[in-house]
């Protein structure tokens, strides 16, 4: 018997379109030249970047300039926080960013930390969001950097941006903004948002994996995190990779044109999904507040289960999902948003799952995927005595 | 969910050869088979660092190779609940507990029991050197064919219930059979060695482990004629018929640990490893697991020990529910706390936990 596997697992990566595979191969083939050479192979290497770049940065209504090609969204976050704390040390020691930011910056703060910087981690409030208040209040004159992300990757919870940006417009700090996850859904204008510094990664709008950016906002001091070459303006050294920078240029593009499509699509998607889920009489809770939730995501709790059985369960039965809780070798450590959101003695952190939805999701996958769950979860929480 | 779909097979992995290959068995013999990684311990260093890591790198290449799925689940806190309370207990009472066997009752042939049917599983396998055989409609678990790795004394507190769905793929082989399939698959875990001690201590100095979570009591060591011949660290540190560690100098024989007072903090040695204080006839053992119904009284081998040869021994089932076990030889340092276990030939009865040691129709006292 043959299985349907149905990805929905999108918010960790996803699948490669077929027009940026096609660039990418091209490219491969016909374009190796290293774009810092001074010859023809490089410089029609350089050709490419260069217009990759314009792309990009006409996608977050940046200069040029102001992107810096990286291996991905870690390394971004990375560079944003360590880079612009060691560059701007004579400012201040002061950095806040939230409980619930992603590992790349949550990381890179607490080795930041270690090394004499002041972190402050602001808390979540239930419906996963971050307040500005909290913000306001924890700003201080050594303030100089904030890192707040744009969405939540694990609730898909949209954070305050604009609001964040006003009120940082007059302070010294710089305000970066990790998003990976909003990029391709959201309104992406960084004067707009108010930004200094964004991160982006290729490969969860359907490019390549091992390419990002970091949008640095052209007076944003930045200490390069890595010693070599002078590529992207001496803060990022190393050769680039031009055939990924090529096909995350086509992916950009794709998400472009295809934003308002794709919203709509993960929106009856997710509609679609809960409407089964409800019919079939689970027992579940969406985590956070869907009025403010990108659409493309939903992580819901299921009480009476727990992650490892039910992620376990759903793979047999060929249902790709994840859960915020690392399970690496088999230790599970609840999810640090849901616990930044619900405190660490609260089930939901043990028994959530989180859903994310893609381009290349069928109506009819939806249908089954959910089908599929709600009688994985139905006959795991009826032993458990849940009436329903 | 079609009449001929493959049976389904959970497989414990640890990440060890034994259970490597008991998957690989599996899949020849065409189940569906899929590895999961049990994780009971939480031994991380300072450095981040913890065994369970590199353990279950070895069981996703395994997988892998196999081309099998693999997952992990997470057992600590049923471990901290069911086996290591009861392991300290044990210790708090002067007794010598058996962590294996309590492992395997309430972890891994219960709580992972459990999980593996809630995948759907037809059947759970480990790397148990161990057999299990369906006959006249009653299922039966025999010892596994290699003498030196047969593993059913901690196995002794498995029910028929469970011994149904269970499957010892290893044991009609020899530990070195398993080897050679492991070298000949190029499996990654081949040449790995074979893990020691018990498993959330792995090789580290156990006195200084238990003595973290357990307060030590010095006192004194003396004669059964309570004659003082030194100090000890904590009656918890020594188990019966102990040679090493005593630190007791002089004359004549080698002195030996022959019981402890738990309520004077007083731990008794006599010297000679043949001492006759060490010596008993039989044994009360409550928690009978019996794997089959077995008469009130019968005869037949048991072992107090794992991989003590087999000693013949007459039980009778009292009406307490504890069991009175007479031996036909006096047997050395049998120790509460440990299990007893049955045999009839090559089968296992079952087993049960000693309790008391009985001398010429008396409690020895002094064993604690």
């Amino acid at each position: 018997m043959e299985m349907n596997h149905i990805y929905l697992d999108h918010a960790a990566t996803t699948p490669v379109a077929p027009q940026v595979l096609s660039t990418m191969k091209e490219i491969y083939g016909a374009s190796f030249g290293n774009p810092s050479s001074i010859h023809s192979f490089g410089r029609q290497a350089r050709k490419i970047m260069d217009e990759a770049r314009r792309t990009v940065a006409a996608s977050i209504g940046a200069k040029e300039k102001e992107i810096i090609f990286t291996s991905g969204g870690t390394e971004a976050d990375n560079m944003a926080l360590i880079g612009s704390a060691m560059a701007n040390k004579d400012k201040g020691n002061h950095i806040i960013i939230t409980a619930m930011e992603h590992h790349a910056v949550l990381r890179s703060a607490q080795f930041l930390e270690s090394i004499g910087f002041d972190v402050t981690y602001l808390p979540v409030q239930e419906n996963g969001q971050v307040s500005v208040e909290d913000l306001q209040a924890a700003l201080t004159d050594k303030t100089i950097l904030v890192s707040i992300m744009y969405v939540n990757n694990e609730t898909g919870m949209i954070q305050p941006i604009v609001e964040i940006g006003e009120l940082l417009k007059d302070h010294q700090a710089y305000f970066h903004t990790d998003a990976v996850q909003a990029y391709g859904l959201m309104e992406m204008d960084v004067t707009a948002l108010g930004v200094d510094m964004l991160s982006v990664s290729s490969h969860k709008i359907n490019g390549p994996k091992g390419i990002g950016f970091l949008y640095a906002q052209e007076d944003v001091r930045l200490k390069p995190i890595g010693y070599g070459g002078e590529q992207e303006r001496k803060r990022r050294p190393g050769t680039e990779n031009v055939a990924a920078i090529a096909g995350f240029q086509k992916a950009v593009q794709l998400a472009m044109k295809n934003r308002d499509k794709n919203q709509q699509k993960y929106s009856n998607f997710k509609r679609l999904f809960l409407n089964i889920l409800q019919n079939e009489h689970v027992h579940f809770a969406i985590n956070g507040d869907p009025s403010n939730m990108v659409a493309s995501i939903v992580n819901l709790s299921f009480p009476g289960a727990n992650v490892e059985t039910l992620l376990t369960n759903f793979d047999l039965s060929g249902i790709a999902a994840s859960s915020g809780s690392a399970c690496t070798a088999g230790s599970i450590e609840p999810s640090h948003v849901l616990t930044a959101m619900y405190g660490s003695d609260d089930e939901r952190g043990k028994n959530s799952i989180r859903f994310s939805f893609g381009s290349f999701n069928t109506e009819e996958n939806i249908k089954e995927a959910a089908e599929k769950i709600a009688d994985i979860v139905n006959r795991l929480t009826s032993k458990e005595g849940d009436i329903k | 969910m079609t009449e001929n779909r493959k049976k389904r097979v959970v497989v414990g992995m640890s990440g060890g050869v034994d259970s490597s290959v008991a998957a690989l068995l599996l899949k020849q013999q065409g189940y569906e088979v899929i590895g999961i990684f049990m994780k009971n311990w939480d031994d991380t260093d300072e450095n981040g660092v913890c065994t369970a890591t590199a353990d279950y790198e070895d069981v996703i290449s395994v997988c892998n190779q196999l081309d099998i799925p693999y997952y992990a689940v997470n057992f600590e806190k049923q471990y901290w609940d069911k086996v290591f309370t009861y392991f300290l207990d044990e210790y708090k009472a002067g007794r010598t507990p058996n962590p294996d066997v309590m492992c395997n009752k309430e972890i891994k042939f219960k709580a992972f029991l459990d999980h593996a049917m809630s995948l759907g599983a037809d059947f759970l396998a480990t790397g148990h050197y161990a057999q299990v055989r369906e006959k006249d409609g009653r299922v039966e678990m025999l010892r596994g064919v290699d003498n030196n790795k047969d593993q059913t004394y901690f196995l002794n507190q498995l029910s028929a219930d469970v011994l149904k769905k269970v499957i010892f793929p290893l044991g009609h082989l020899q530990k070195s059979e398993v080897r050679e399939i492991a070298k000949k698959h190029q499996l990654a875990t081949a040449t790995k060695k074979d893990s020691t001690g018990i498993c959330f201590i792995g090789e580290r100095n156990f006195k200084e482990f238990l003595g973290h979570y357990l307060p030590a009591q010095p006192g004194e060591m003396r004669t059964l004629q309570n004659k003082t011949v030194g100090k000890h660290d904590g009656l918890m540190y020594y188990t019966l018929g102990q040679r090493q560690g005593l630190g007791i100098g002089g004359p004549g024989e080698p002195w030996f640990v022959v019981g402890k007072n738990l309520k004077d903090n007083v731990l008794y040695v006599e010297q000679g490893y043949h001492n006759d204080a060490l010596y008993s006839d039989g044994l009360i053992a409550s928690n009978a697991n019996w794997i089959n119904p077995v008469p009130k009284t019968f005869s037949c081998t048991a072992k107090f020990r794992y991989r003590q040869t087999d000693s013949i021994v007459n039980v009778k089932l009292m009406e307490d529910g504890r069991i009175k076990v007479l031996f036909d030889e006096q047997q050395r340092a049998i120790t509460p706390g440990q299990a007893v276990v049955f045999y009839d030939g090559e089968v296992c009865l079952g087993g049960a936990t000693i309790d008391n040691i009985i001398k010429e129709e008396q409690y020895l006292d002094y064993v604690g």
